[in-house]
């Protein structure tokens, strides 16, 4: 147990840290950096509490899709940091005020509370043992089953979010010249071809 | 001492907050905002997970799997508006968002 606690302190901590610098950071591009540092520790995280797909997933999915995207937006647009960091302090007495009373509200909430002894006996589905049957198998009976649907509609979001990012961003370059199939193959030799009658020794 | 659902959600609880924090700090500049939004997600993460393994209930994990889906979508649009935006205006700053004059 004691190796858990310091797994989870290290965790917990260099988290919190790289959180707190992705918000503090000068620069994006490092903003994004401590990002991924605190995917990697919320992975381990989740390890601990025994989530391991999930851990897994937010490695390959946060980590390997969204950072990177974040990246490559962070890269492509061409931002003046100067101007970014020029009335930082500004808002940083009212976000502090804010998240200070939030934090303590939360505290509060989270201390004072308790978790009844009868919400344990009303668990949905319980967590199988592992030597049984392993995070991974026991996450997908229940994806494939009883959740199907909202595993369903999840896709459909994805779908959704992918199509709506494509048609957003996607711009038609005019000087390229593309080909229009509908309007080729409804050609007919009234409209394509015309003819003139020449008089000798004149050019039209 | 052991590790129980306190210590994991003092960590979602800090978590969350820094993520409110950025989002008043960084007022120029939208990436850390939208990158604010998924620390308070990853953060609801961090609480649903706690809970699972707390209850020993397997659909607190489920849910968790679906949060992160929309975050994905979410984070995918946040930044193709961002884009957009941006090649429309020259820049990412909050107070240029003044376009429909809200």
């Amino acid at each position: 147990m004691g190796l858990q606690a310091l797994f989870f302190y290290i965790f917990a901590f260099v988290a919190i840290a790289s959180a707190f610098m992705v918000v503090a950071s000068r620069n994006p591009v490092h903003s994004v950096l401590f990002l991924i540092l605190t995917f990697f520790n919320a992975a381990g995280l989740f390890l601990l509490a025994g989530a391991e797909f999930l851990a897994m997933i937010l490695l390959v999915v946060y980590v390997g899709a969204v950072a990177v995207l974040f990246l490559f937006v962070v890269m492509m647009l061409d931002i003046d940091l100067g101007r970014i960091r020029s009335g930082v302090l500004e808002y940083a007495p009212i976000g502090a005020l804010v998240g200070v009373i939030l934090l303590a509200e939360l505290i509060v909430v989270l201390g004072g509370s308790f978790v009844s002894p009868q919400v344990a006996q009303n668990v949905g589905v319980p967590i199988p043992d592992f030597a049984v049957r392993s995070n991974t198998a026991a996450l997908g009976d229940l994806l494939y089953t009883d959740y199907v649907y909202f595993f369903q509609i999840a896709g459909m979001v994805l779908l959704v979010a992918m199509i709506g990012a494509i048609v957003l961003t996607l711009q038609h370059n005019r000087s390229v010249k593309r080909q229009d199939i509908a309007t080729q193959v409804a050609r007919n030799p009234q409209t394509a071809v015309e003819t003139r009658t020449v008089k000798p020794g004149q050019g039209i | 001492m052991e590790i129980g659902l306190a210590h994991y959600l003092t960590v979602g609880a800090i978590l969350f907050t820094l993520g409110i924090f950025g989002i008043f700090l960084n007022r120029k500049n939208i990436i850390v905002i939208l990158m604010s939004i998924e620390l308070i997600l990853l953060a609801v993460n961090i609480n649903m997970v706690a809970f699972s393994a707390y209850l020993n209930d397997m659909v607190g994990q489920i849910f968790a799997l679906f949060i992160l889906t929309v975050a994905a979508a979410e984070a995918a649009i946040g930044l193709a508006i961002l884009v957009v935006f941006y090649r429309n205006r020259g820049s990412i700053a909050v107070e240029d968002v003044n376009t429909m004059k809200g």
